[in-house]
């Protein structure tokens, strides 16, 4: 037993051992690690996510308050750093009270949306509060919160993430009295890059104007003040809340929901925490599963879950309920591509709801064209998911694959061969409104391409695309025939001569004469083909 | 003559200012010149142009161009006659190119585009290109027993030396002072006529040897029928062995599509096809010389075949059948594998005395 076979055997650690090694991670210590999950994969783009939660948030809050908003948006470098910025958003909102602020922005994935369904931005609650993470991650600093819900008492906060809890930790509290006013300012410094470029945060802040006409965003950016100023002063009718759609439930959910639910029986189980479910169609449910009625669902578990997940399946139940969306509407998306675009015509279509999987859907359009549109280039395409523009990603959408799959051509628009965006002056806006958007990623960029809802936008937009083709041609023939007068006006001196040679008349009355008849519609401009000569070439010399 | 002309260009200016008085589209209707709107006069053996007509207006998009083009060198050729001066189809190019103004667009880019102009004046009045005083290039050669005037000058075609005299474009003041020969040929290829030339086969066989440079000009053309119907010369055709030739052969004799509204002035119905002909191919032994067809070939040899003119007779249908089973062509030089001479000393000769032609 010497040092060689010290040498070959090489020591076996035990599961013991391995243990003291493995630990829970919480959620925001994840985060921590997987930052591009949530948007921040570099400087640029993560000063675009953070504005963008806060932003979304925002408008949430005013919304779900019946407020019409108004955002106040700042971003400053702090001076003598690189790369590091202040970042505030400011709202009229309702606020918020001050037992739940530290939960707001400092508790990951803190959301009272396990057990309803209702469109609205943020669908997982991970947005503000990853925002916050960000911030302390690169920067060191609180999020410091300014709050008052109207009651003349303003709650200051500092606040940072306990990454390993999971739990906000309150570094500074104050309350001040006398100032009567509601919403919420957020102020937060963090690493990032300030550039103007496609996916800036002007561009984005232009989008949100556009699908959202009743804000009004001022934006404070390191390159001076814009104001986006609100085209209309209502808000879009209130979506509803409703249970989910057992269709639209995946296994996990259904797991959660098992484990979280309040009901004693798997009967009421089925028929008080999802839309559509009578007893009947529970029973039918629990009886393909095989289960006794009256087992109680937390009991549930394992591959017991994914039994009940199979019948859930099998069985045929109606759609859910589809008025609980709210969609911007034609007239709203029309004044905010008008306002915004400065286009010389706008037209929307706002399709009727349909489902996919389960989930309540509604898809609406609007095609902005000429005026202030640049002529030559690509069509822009401005995507948004419950009126949050989508910047990223355009390749992986639905959206964008639906409106490149459409025959611009039909339309009397230019479009390169293959599947492309239309060439022109021209604007296309999609909106996919739902009480859960099916995102391909957490990073929320880009819509997952279910066939209902590409062929929504498919219909959607050729709707559209009837309503300008009629515009456009009508423009296109008075273009033509302004294009002719000018070619014969040019033409009419250079015949009148020659004709005047050649008859002897005067020239002058000649050319005056034809003009006469150009102007005043006097002969109608014909377009025909003289017939084909032969070849004189080898005819003749 | 010169009167005559400028009346009828008159008249076309007066009908278009008429139109324009009367606020009506200026336009003028002329003949169609094209294959469908050709009549083949089985009586005369001539192409005649058929009756219908097409419209060219100012106010059309598609016609604007050319009615401006008709104009204008309607003018061009007015004032030529009013001065008593002759342009060449390559001045009244010149004449009429010139950019419109503020504008990409010039009055005529290519010569095609007023030579047409020219032919579709010469349908409009009724007049042809040398009376409204436009005149092609000379071109080809000619050599013989002949003496003629023209201009005030006397031309000997048999003092010409090696390089002959060129047909002009004109003939019509030309005048035959003597005209010693039994017979004329004409050949497609300039250095055919230089080998007969060198060979003095005019003066051997005292005949008129003329050639172009592929098809025969309208000058040539006239100066074959003046021969043939004034002078009674029979006239002999030699080109090669191939849908073109026969071509040039088939314009000789019956006229030609484009130029059906002349027919009466330049077609040759006596014309005779001399050679080379498939048989010539077969009994001097040729068929090593062939050129084989290409596509274009095949197709030009179908459309001549069907022609009117053509599609009837079993001679020439016998030449063609045996020409499209050859998949092949023949120049006439391929005699000179013979002997620099054998067409000179004996292929002429021959198929003249065996009366070998087709008609």
């Amino acid at each position: 037993m010497s040092d060689k076979t010290a040498d070959r055997v090489e020591r076996v650690r035990s599961a013991e051992d391995l243990s003291r090694d493995q630990r829970e991670i919480s959620i925001s210590e994840f985060f921590e690690k997987n930052r591009h999950l949530l948007g921040y994969d570099n400087k640029v783009k993560a000063l675009l996510t953070v504005v963008r939660e806060a932003v979304d948030n925002s408008l949430d809050a005013c919304e779900t308050a019946r407020i019409v908003p108004d955002i106040k948006v700042s971003v400053k470098l702090v001076s003598g750093m690189k790369d590091r910025y202040v970042i505030s958003v400011e709202d009229n909102g309702p606020g918020i009270v001050k037992q739940n602020i530290g939960r707001v922005f400092g508790k990951l994935l803190f959301g009272s949306k396990f057990h309803k369904l209702l469109q609205s931005r943020g669908q997982q609650g991970i947005g503000i509060s990853g925002a916050v993470l960000y911030s302390q991650l690169t920067s060191g600093k609180p999020a410091k919160i300014v709050t008052s819900t109207g009651d003349g008492k303003t709650h200051c906060m500092d606040l940072m993430i306990d990454t390993f809890k999971n739990e906000p930790e309150i570094i500074k509290e104050d309350v001040r009295e006398g100032k009567n006013w509601h919403g919420v300012k957020i102020e937060l410094e963090a690493e990032g890059k300030y550039v103007e470029h496609q996916q800036s945060i002007s561009e984005y802040l232009k989008q949100t104007a556009l699908s959202n006409p009743y804000a009004e965003i001022i934006y404070d950016s390191p390159d001076g003040k814009i104001k986006f100023e609100r085209s209309v002063k209502t808000l879009p009718e209130e979506p509803k809340s409703i249970k989910p759609h057992p269709h639209g439930v995946e296994i996990g959910i259904l797991r959660r929901m098992l484990r979280t639910t309040e009901a004693r029986t798997l009967t009421g189980f089925f028929t008080t925490d999802f839309s559509r479910v009578g007893q009947s169609s529970a029973k039918e449910i629990i009886r393909l599963a095989k289960f006794g009625e009256d087992v109680n669902p937390k009991n549930i578990d394992g591959p017991q879950v994914e039994k009940l997940f199979q019948a859930v399946q099998q069985v045929q139940l109606i759609k859910p309920p589809l008025d609980c969306l709210s969609p911007l509407r034609e007239k709203l998306i029309e004044e905010g591509l008008k306002k915004q675009l400065k286009p010389e015509y706008v037209v929307a279509i706002t399709r009727p709801p349909d489902v996919y999987r389960g989930n309540p859907f509604q898809i609406e359009v609007g095609v902005a064209y000429g005026g202030e549109l640049p002529p030559d280039s690509v069509a822009a395409l401005y995507r948004f998911a419950n009126r949050v523009p989508l910047m990223y990603q355009a390749g992986d959408c639905a959206l964008a694959k639906a409106v490149s799959e459409i025959e611009w051509r039909r339309y009397g628009l230019e479009q390169a061969s293959g599947a492309a965006l239309p060439t022109g002056p021209i604007a296309i806006f999609v909106h996919i409104a739902s009480v859960w958007v099916p995102f391909t990623s957490e990073s929320k960029e880009a819509i997952a391409s279910y066939p209902e809802i590409i062929k929504e936008v498919k219909l959607a937009l050729q709707e559209a695309g009837r309503k300008l083709s009629i515009y456009v041609n009508k423009k296109r023939r008075a273009g033509e025939a302004a294009l002719r007068m000018s070619l014969f006006e040019k033409y009419i001196p250079e015949v009148a001569d020659a004709l005047a040679r050649l008859s002897g008349a005067e020239k002058g009355k000649i050319a005056a004469k034809l003009e006469n008849m150009l102007k005043k519609g006097k002969v109608v401009i014909e377009d025909t083909e003289e017939p084909e000569k032969p070849a004189g070439k080898e005819d003749d010399a | 003559m010169a009167g005559e002309a400028v009346k009828k260009l008159d008249n076309l200016g007066k009908k278009l200012v008429k139109d324009i008085d009367e606020e009506k589209n200026p336009s003028m209707t002329i003949p169609l010149r094209a294959l469908s709107n050709v009549v083949f006069d089985r009586q005369d053996k001539t192409l005649r142009i058929g009756g219908k007509t097409f419209v060219r207006s100012f106010f059309n998009v598609a016609h604007a161009r050319k009615f401006l083009q008709t104009v204008e060198v309607g003018a061009i050729s007015k004032d030529l006659l009013n001065n008593n001066k002759h342009a060449s189809l390559r001045d009244v190019f010149y004449m009429a190119k010139r950019t419109i103004p503020n504008t990409k667009i010039n009055v005529v880019d290519e010569q095609q585009e007023s030579d047409n102009a020219v032919e579709d004046l010469e349908m409009i009045t009724g007049s042809w290109r040398e009376q409204l005083h436009i005149n092609a290039n000379k071109l080809g050669a000619v050599a013989g027993n002949v003496i003629v005037e023209d201009a005030g000058d006397t031309i000997d075609w048999s003092k010409l030396g090696s390089g002959g005299w060129s047909i002009p474009s004109n003939i019509e003041e030309l005048k035959f002072k003597k005209v010693d020969a039994k017979y004329v040929i004409y050949m497609e290829k300039a250095a055919v006529w230089e080998r007969l030339n060198e060979d003095k086969v005019w003066k051997k066989l005292n005949c008129i040897i003329i050639s172009s440079q592929g098809q025969a000009t309208r000058g040539i053309r006239r100066m074959l029928q003046i021969l043939s119907t004034e002078y009674k010369l029979p006239i002999y055709v030699l080109t090669d062995f191939d849908p073109w030739g026969i071509y040039i052969y088939s314009v000789l004799k019956f006229g030609s599509i484009n130029l059906a509204h002349i027919s009466d002035r330049l077609s040759v119905p006596n014309a005779r096809f001399l050679g080379i002909t498939a048989d010539d191919i077969e009994k001097y032994d040729l068929k090593k010389h062939f050129i084989s067809f290409k596509d274009v070939d095949f197709s030009r040899l179908e459309q001549i075949g069907a022609y009117d003119w053509f599609k009837n007779n079993k001679d020439w249908q016998r030449q063609f059948k045996m020409m499209k089973d050859w998949k092949a062509k023949a120049e006439i030089q391929a005699l000179s594998a013979r002997g620099i001479s054998f067409i000179s000393d004996k292929y002429l000769p021959e198929k003249i005395k065996n009366e070998d032609w087709l008609d």
